[in-house]
């Protein structure tokens, strides 16, 4: 375990980048994100392009509940807390707290598809499809691919949950809880965008 | 049977003689590979040494190799395309299957010669030049690997089964949308660039990796070499420009797929939204296939000319000004489509601003020849005939990018040669001058350079012969993707000197292609490991590199420091024992086989085939699983293996 | 190379996690401020989502710094990279606009 009884308010070297592998893989993965974020920014482009386009289909103001589009929001932030406090407790080394957050993380990355795929169904069902119009297309593909995004994260920190509790916390799983730690909370960022400049500005427009 | 046979003759393409030869030819070659391999036991070889490998040096070879092959591929391509355009009226080929060579050509040449040539020199020269051991994610690159290689094989399968795409490289919609062009050629397109562009965004987030943290200590950012540098900076717009093709193609295969409206008119798409995020990657990736050109040139000018380059910090910032740049000046490829004055003079000025720091590299590397000891070599001569055809293909360039004049050249000749001279006379030269210079330190023994020189200037005077003319038969009114053209325009006798070129330049390819053949069997071995007298790190090690490539890091002091090395005879240090244990990566097998899953999966895609596309993606998906699950995944080398490869290399005892 | 990386304070081992809790009551704060603009205002469209976006990019911030330790590890070039990446998002989707929706 690294430095865990230092008190002294020093720095230290987290275990996750105690190995050069932990922190050349940290380092990547940021350059992931950011590559990711420019990847989301085409299809936040092409979404605002087609905002009224619309095709006789319906709007955004007819379409999003804010009831809804709240929910699924404050269920992300939270989990991104608990994302966030689950990375603190594997640096104090406390692999069942960590793990116990982590997967509270997951329920709530649960909860939140479950929300996504019952308002992507009921704007099915009220004949609001893919193929309807460009907007609705632009849609589904932005908001899915975010959601998209959140399934393979949850597979993934499946993988990470049974690895902790198999080896419990070393380099190797350590670095793992924080690269998806990284990862959720990049997924709430871009959360934050598509509640505005979907929700909240397709209430606006 | 009737439905069998009905999909039969849609699945696999008929018709024309040249097919068939294709397909033989295409069933002779494996067949024979496969016996040659079994024949010589050399499956088990062939496995773990190559397909499993995770050593980048590995990976660059094979990387080049089929850089060659579709170098090949593509150029066969083009000179189908200049018999049919060497006189007026002929019937070679018909225009369906003009289109589809144009198509292939295009797409071939940039994401499948050009992008893995260039790929293939960044795996083979830059861990050895900043002095690392392998670059930051070994198992990951060849996971890049393997997805261009796969992705390249899907699209190349459209030329026998089902159908070639035929929109052209660009791949325009509405043209490309389902509506006018069904069938599964556009879909073989998307998805074959779909999987090498992933391949592609890994290699720029891991040699990015690679640069700034594995060099050797002492290395700071401004002592790398110029190389070095330009991969660097060719990094960065990998991972922000693919993430842009990333989408398109999505997008497009939505649209085509699933009957969704991204680009259709009718439910309010906007066809050309995709001309946009093309070219919003487009752009940023000609430059990713120049700069690494780029960064070559400085090596071999500064290397023969015997001088240290002029000039470090203007092309360093020089590089980075066009990297930023690059990525604002997107609409100067379609200035026709009548966007608004301010559009286009913004974009048309953006362009023109690129000019300067690019004519600042030209200058350095001018000043740098200036009372240099120069050695008329092979790989120089590729990097002087550089200088002035790069000349020719930028100023036209910045003649294209006078917005209002541009509706005169747009879609002429004149756009054609342009980007031939920049990127043949850039990239390729490039290729072929990173090729001659690294060669031996690829593969131990120096190309010849009498049969190199004969290349040279036989490929080099034929593509102005090739290339000069078109500038005029663009001005002429000649457009491109004309299958055909009528006698009387005054066309003729330019198009027949195009062709004649054509052949010429197809020549030089064989000369090179020869002289690869004739070297290996021949060639004169390289000994020292330094056969030009280098000034950086790669000349410090044996060719070719054991497989850990130093036995001790070296420490750096200054910019070619391997040139300061060797007059104090510090260079020894990296050889000398005692040895410790050296830590690298295993190598798997699951890059390749990943890889293979998405080759199913997009092949599924291709044919809409959605259960197989899920089957693709499920074993994609196994095999993260188990690489996540992996933890024995590196090894020790020991010291006396150390050892033993240092004292074969004589250089201990 | 090994000592860039050594930010992390120890403060982190002990007591109560107040950054996370500060940064969660941030979001939840900035996200409903939003959503009461939308809501509550009778502004023009045009500012009430200039007000909406700035809020968004405080909010990233709030994650970027609270929760997802940028500043650890080699946080020059994280931040160069993630800021980089953030310009490239800017110009897609400000160009996009601009050259597409011909309003100009
Ligand atoms: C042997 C050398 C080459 C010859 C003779 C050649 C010739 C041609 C010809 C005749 C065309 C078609 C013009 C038309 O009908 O519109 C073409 C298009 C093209 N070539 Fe080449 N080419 C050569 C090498 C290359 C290389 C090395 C690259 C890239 C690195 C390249 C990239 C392209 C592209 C992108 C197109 C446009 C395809 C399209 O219209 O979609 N070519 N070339
Ligand atoms: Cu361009």
């Amino acid at each position: 375990m690294a430095a865990v009884t230092n008190h002294n308010n020093k720095p230290y070297e987290p275990l996750e980048y105690s190995t050069e592998e932990g922190s050349l893989r940290i380092f990547g993965f940021w350059l992931f994100l950011a590559a990711d974020m420019v990847l989301f920014a085409c299809l936040f482009a092409t979404y605002l392009m087609y905002i009224h386009h619309t095709a006789g289909g319906p709007s955004s103001k007819e379409l999003f509940e804010v009831k809804d589009f709240m929910i699924e929001t404050v269920d992300l932030l939270v989990s991104s807390f608990t994302c966030g406090l689950a990375t603190l407790e594997m640096r104090r080394g406390n692999k069942k707290a960590t793990i116990a957050w982590l997967i509270v993380t997951l329920i709530l990355g649960l909860v939140f598809i479950g929300f996504e795929v019952k308002e992507f169904t009921g704007m099915v069902q009220e004949g609001a499809t893919l193929q309807t119009s460009a907007f609705l297309t632009s849609f589904f593909i932005l908001v899915g691919t975010h959601g998209c995004h959140v399934s393979i994260g949850i597979l993934w920190m499946l993988c990470i949950i049974a690895q902790l509790a198999t080896r419990g916390i070393n380099a190797q799983t350590a670095r793992k809880v924080f690269i998806i730690g990284l990862y959720w909370h990049f997924l709430d960022v871009i959360w934050i965008f598509l509640f505005t400049a979907v929700y909240l500005t397709g209430l606006v427009l | 049977m009737e439905n069998i046979k009905h999909f039969l003759g849609n699945f696999f393409v008929t018709g024309e003689p040249m097919i068939y030869m294709a397909d033989v030819a295409i069933v002779l070659v494996s067949l024979g590979i496969i016996f040659v391999l079994t024949y010589f036991k050399k499956w088990k070889w062939l496995w773990k040494e190559w397909l499993t490998t995770v050593d980048a040096k590995k990976i660059g070879i094979m990387y080049i190799i089929a850089a060659l092959l579709m170098l090949f591929r593509g150029g066969v391509d083009a000179l189908l395309m200049r018999t049919q355009l060497a006189l007026p009226n002929l019937h070679f080929l018909d225009s369906q299957h003009y289109n589809e060579i144009f198509t292939t050509h295009g797409t071939i040449m940039i994401l499948f010669m050009a992008m893995p040539f260039i790929i293939g020199l960044f795996n083979i020269a830059v861990p050895l030049q900043i002095g690392a051991r392998d670059v930051a994610f070994p198992f990951l690159n060849a996971v890049s690997f393997w997805l261009f290689f796969a992705g390249a094989m899907l699209f190349n399968l459209s030329f026998v089964i089902g159908g070639s795409p035929d929109a052209g490289w660009t791949s325009y919609t509405p043209l490309a949308g389902k509506e006018l062009d069904p069938g599964v050629g556009e879909n073989y397109y998307l998805l074959g660039l779909q999987i090498a562009g992933i391949g592609t965004l890994a290699t720029g987030v891991n040699f990015f990796t690679t640069i700034i943290k594995m060099r050797a200590p002492g290395m700071s950012l401004m002592k790398m070499p110029m190389f070095t540098w330009s991969v660097l900076v060719t990094s960065v717009i990998i991972m922000f420009a693919f993430p842009v093709l990333t989408v398109a193609l999505a997008m497009l295969t939505i649209d085509r797929l699933f009957d969704a409206h991204f680009f259709t008119v009718a439910a309010g798409g906007q066809p050309m939204q995709w001309a946009n995020l093309f070219w919003i990657w487009g752009h940023p990736e000609v430059y990713i296939v120049i700069l690494p050109a780029f960064g070559v040139f400085s090596e071999v000018i500064a290397t023969f000319s015997r001088k240290k380059l002029f000039g470090y910090h203007a092309m360093v910032f020089s590089m980075v000004a066009i990297s930023v740049l690059g990525f604002i000046t997107w609409v100067h490829h379609f200035f026709t489509m009548g966007a608004g004055p301010g559009v286009n003079s913004f974009f048309s000025l953006s362009t023109m601003l690129i000019a300067i720091p690019t004519g600042v590299k030209v200058f350095n590397w001018l000043f740098t020849l200036n009372k240099g000891k120069i050695q008329f070599t092979t790989a120089m001569l590729w990097a002087l005939a550089f200088i002035p055809n790069f000349l020719i293909g930028g100023l036209t360039g910045v003649m294209l990018a006078v917005a209002p004049a541009d509706y005169q050249y747009h879609n002429s000749y004149f756009l054609i040669s342009h980007f031939h001279y920049v990127l043949i006379g850039g990239t390729v030269f490039a290729a072929f001058a990173g090729l001659t210079y690294w060669w031996p330190k690829m593969f131990g023994h120096i190309l010849n350079e009498r049969l190199g020189k004969w290349a040279f200037w036989v490929f080099m005077i034929s593509f102005n012969v090739c290339f000069l003319p078109m500038y005029l038969v663009g001005l002429l009114g000649m457009t491109r993707r004309m299958y055909t053209y009528p006698a009387g325009l005054g066309w003729t006798s330019l198009n027949l000197i195009e062709t004649i070129g054509a052949f010429g330049m197809g020549l030089g390819f064989i000369i090179m292609v020869y002289n690869i053949y004739w070297s290996a069997r021949y060639g004169e071995r390289d000994t020292t490991g330094d056969p030009w007298d280098g000034r950086t790190l790669e000349w410090a090690t044996t060719s070719p590199a054991p497989e850990y490539n130093f036995a001790h890091i070296p420490t750096i002091q200054q910019v070619d420091d391997f040139y300061y090395m060797k007059k104090e005879g510090r260079q020894k240090e990296i050889s000398k024992a005692p040895y410790k244990p050296i830590h690298m990566p295993n190598n798997s097998g699951v890059p390749i086989i990943m890889a293979v899953f998405f080759f199913i999966g997009g092949f599924g895609l291709v044919f809409e085939w959605i259960w197989m596309g899920i089957l693709g993606g499920i074993g994609v998906l196994a095999c993260m699983l188990y690489r996540s699950f992996e933890t024995h995944d590196h090894h020790y080398i020991p010291v006396d293996e150390i050892e033993r490869t240092e004292r074969e290399a004589g250089r201990f005892s | 190379m090994s000592n860039e990386h050594t930010q992390a304070h120890a403060s982190e081992h002990t007591g109560f996690p107040w950054k996370h809790v500060i940064g969660l009551v941030l979001s939840l704060i900035l996200t409903f401020a939003a959503l009461w603009c939308v809501t509550s205002f009778a502004f023009s469209p045009a500012l009430i989502v200039t007000v909406i976006v700035i809020l968004a990019v405080v909010q990233a911030f709030v994650q970027l710094f609270m929760f997802m330790h940028i500043t650890e590890g080699s946080k020059v070039w994280q931040i160069t990279a993630i800021g980089f990446g953030a310009f490239i998002a800017f110009c897609v989707v400000a160009g996009t606009l601009w050259i597409m929706l011909f309003a100009l």
